[in-house]
């Protein structure tokens, strides 16, 4: 789960991470309050999950109320790459002496945290390390061990950073590190680390994401569900506990394990089609599940035909058969759907289908068969 | 021969008392496997359809002599659970459970590396070695004993492959669920390293899915020191960058962890990648057909 700048530096500031003042806002009048309670000037950010914002004209320098009106006006419902500006980070300006880039990642490849500095700040960091490697100074953290002294000065002095500024650089890596374990991060980025004109080092920017996994041992991160930060269809098919993800095309996917339901994605993409979403109805598919998903699948208008591609292990095909039976009476589907049981009841699927006569719906034997049969029905996009 | 469960395994389950560790658990005794023993803390003494329950991993060692032990406990107390079963001194655990926290699994697995404990998992379907032992939640009745080593990052995909090669009449000797978390106690290479000591297996099957970069290093050591034929399988070619594919660990980050690299560093090295599940069975059928 990602988190919007603002709220990553709540997190900085609760584990003594240096950040400047600031005050979130959705609205222009609280754009305004914030800055007057701040003192002039401030910068009025948009807080959206995606990088370039500053390109795209999302963060403006505003020296008095003027200016701010003018930003924030701008800025709230502004389109950037896709995603729109709800919310506003209005943040007392930094004197800007110097951009370092600070970072600890969940490297999932070497199985250990790793912690980056360079002085190579406020730009795009995997451009830095294409162009000059050496520019960034990297340890790996035995997990078990933690973040100790000498991992700061190791990377201080690996990054040439300047004398002066090395204990409180130190310090910060440190407590950036604190932040990442003590609230299940996988990531947390600061870019820029900003040295200030007086030599004070602070975190101009955050970039947080938190583990979902361990969303239950951290309640009020948990509960920043960001407007915006979701599509629709995705926040229908959490609240009802589905797996899903909207994708562009035409096609509705129905599967049970993750692994098959990218597998059914991709064969019938061979077969020519586009696939509307993955949707994981998960193991033990019950016939609630079914219906649940079947109407998460079809509240995209999009949707011109849907493929159910069950291997029965722990999951019955009769269950699920059942569950299409009942999910038709009770939405009455427009389009047709293409059906493959294997495996668990498979034939008790198959008999429960055929019984209940379900008009528009097909009844295939294998995995390329259903995925051929699906993108004839569906048509082009 | 099988890898890693085999006639050779006490089992003992944490979790043997909740509802779907009872309904596993005991399908895997029904299917040969020798449980020994049930761990749940404060339920010492009681039994589950005469398997003894034990409050202490410790305690269900001691008195049964239990070597492979499955984790069925819910995700917030499964790092604890394994840590306790490496500490009773299990040689194999097998972690069942789905969603534990990346950062819990990363200090379990910086623990085990240093001792000889080895973790199959989590969210994961378990081992089976059809005939011998199961181990987990793969519906064994769809496999046979044979020569095809299968080792997969996902469930459903693996019964659909293992389901194909049984439909040409090749059976298994060990079928493996490394899991679909980012951080998994056993790799495709540790698992591979046994299939390739293992005298019944005569050939594996991969079967990887996108994110982090364990198919790229698999393929490296395929090269290297793997002399029995490798069939490769990807699953997420479709899949779009910065999404969560079901598995917490099938993500693409930025241009990393795609289903087209890995394919390609798979081929590069010379194994052969099937394109569906179906065209990895006909290959397979294809190699260990002309070896007969």
């Amino acid at each position: 789960m990602d988190l919007l700048e603002y709220q990553g530096k709540q997190l900085f500031k609760r584990h003594g991470v240096p950040v400047p003042e600031g005050m979130p806002a959705s609205s222009v009048s609280e754009a305004l309050e914030a800055a007057d309670g701040l003192g002039y000037p401030v910068v009025v950010k948009a807080q959206v999950l995606i990088g370039g914002r500053g390109k795209a004209g999302g963060i403006k320098l505003a020296k008095d109320r003027e200016d701010v009106e003018r930003a924030a006006s701008a800025i709230l419902g502004m389109d950037i790459r896709g995603h729109t500006v709800h919310e506003l980070y209005v943040e007392k300006a930094s004197d800007i002496a110097e951009e370092y880039y600070a970072a600890v990642v969940f490297d999932r490849s070497a199985k250990a945290p790793m912690v980056m500095l360079s002085r190579q700040g406020g730009m795009d960091i995997e451009a830095v390390a294409e162009e000059d490697p050496t520019a960034i100074a990297v340890v790996h953290v035995d997990a078990l061990v933690g973040f100790r002294d000498f991992h700061a000065r190791r990377l201080c002095f690996e990054a040439g950073i300047a004398g002066d500024v090395r204990g409180p650089v130190g310090a910060l890596l440190g407590k950036l590190y604190e932040t990442f374990v003590a609230e299940d991060a996988m990531l947390v980025e600061v870019n820029p680390l900003l040295i200030t004109g007086e030599r004070q080092v602070v975190a101009l920017d955050a970039k947080v994401t938190v583990d979902g996994n361990a969303l239950y041992r951290h309640p009020e991160t948990g509960a920043l569900r960001n407007a915006g930060a979701d599509d629709e269809q995705e926040a229908m098919a959490r609240e009802r506990g589905l797996t899903f993800v909207k994708l562009d095309g035409n096609i509705g996917i129905l599967g049970n394990g993750a692994g098959l339901v990218m597998s059914t994605l991709d064969v019938v993409a061979q077969a020519g089609g586009e696939p509307a979403n993955f949707l994981d109805a998960g193991g033990g598919s019950k016939a609630e599940a079914i219906v649940n998903a079947v109407e998460v699948i079809l509240s995209n208008p999009k949707v011109d035909a849907v493929l159910f591609n069950i291997f029965g292990g722990i999951t019955r095909c009769d269950e699920v058969a059942g569950g299409l039976v009942t999910a038709f009476g009770q939405l009455q589907p427009k389009v047709p759907f293409v059906v493959r049981l294997d495996g668990t009841n498979d034939q008790e699927g198959r008999r429960i289908l055929a019984d209940a006569s379900l008009r528009g719906v097909w009844i295939e034997e294998t995995m390329l068969g259903a995925a051929a049969r699906v993108v004839e029905l569906a048509g082009a996009p | 021969m099988s890898i890693l469960v085999g006639p050779e395994t006490r089992l003992m389950v944490s979790g043997l008392t909740g509802r779907e560790g009872s309904f596993h658990g005991l399908n895997n005794r029904r299917y040969g496997t020798d449980l020994v023993a049930g761990v749940t803390p404060g339920k010492g003494g009681q039994d589950v359809e005469g398997v003894p329950i034990y409050d202490t991993a410790r305690a269900a060692v001691a008195e049964t002599g239990a070597n492979t032990s499955m984790i069925f406990v819910p995700p917030r107390f499964a790092a604890d659970a394994i840590f306790e079963a490496a500490d009773a001194g299990v040689e194999l655990i097998i972690c069942i459970s789905e969603g534990i926290p990346a950062h819990d699994m990363l200090r379990v697995y910086t623990h085990l590396r240093r001792g000889s404990t080895r973790l199959i998992g989590p969210n994961c379907p378990g081992v089976l070695s059809p005939g011998k032992a199961n181990v987990g939640i793969i519906p064994a009745h769809f496999f046979s004993e044979g020569g095809v080593g299968l080792v997969s990052r996902s469930g459903t995909l693996t019964y659909q492959i293992g389901n194909e090669l049984a439909q040409r009449g090749f059976g298994n000797s060990t079928i493996v669920g490394i899991g679909g978390d980012p951080v998994v106690g056993s790799s495709f290479i540790d698992v591979i390293e046994r299939f390739e000591a293992d005298p019944q297996t005569e050939l594996i099957v991969m079967c990887g899915e996108i994110g982090g970069d364990e198919e790229e290093r698999t393929a490296e050591y395929v090269a290297e020191s793997v002399s029995k034929p490798v069939v490769g399988y990807i699953a997420g070619f479709t899949a779009p960058p910065g999404k969560t594919m079901g598995h917490a660990g099938a993500i693409i980050s930025g241009s990393r962890g795609t289903a087209q690299a890995k394919a390609e560093a798979l081929e590069a090295k010379g194994v052969r990648v099937g394109r569906t599940p179906t065209e990895v069975a006909d290959i397979a059928a294809e190699v260990l057909g002309a070896k007969v």
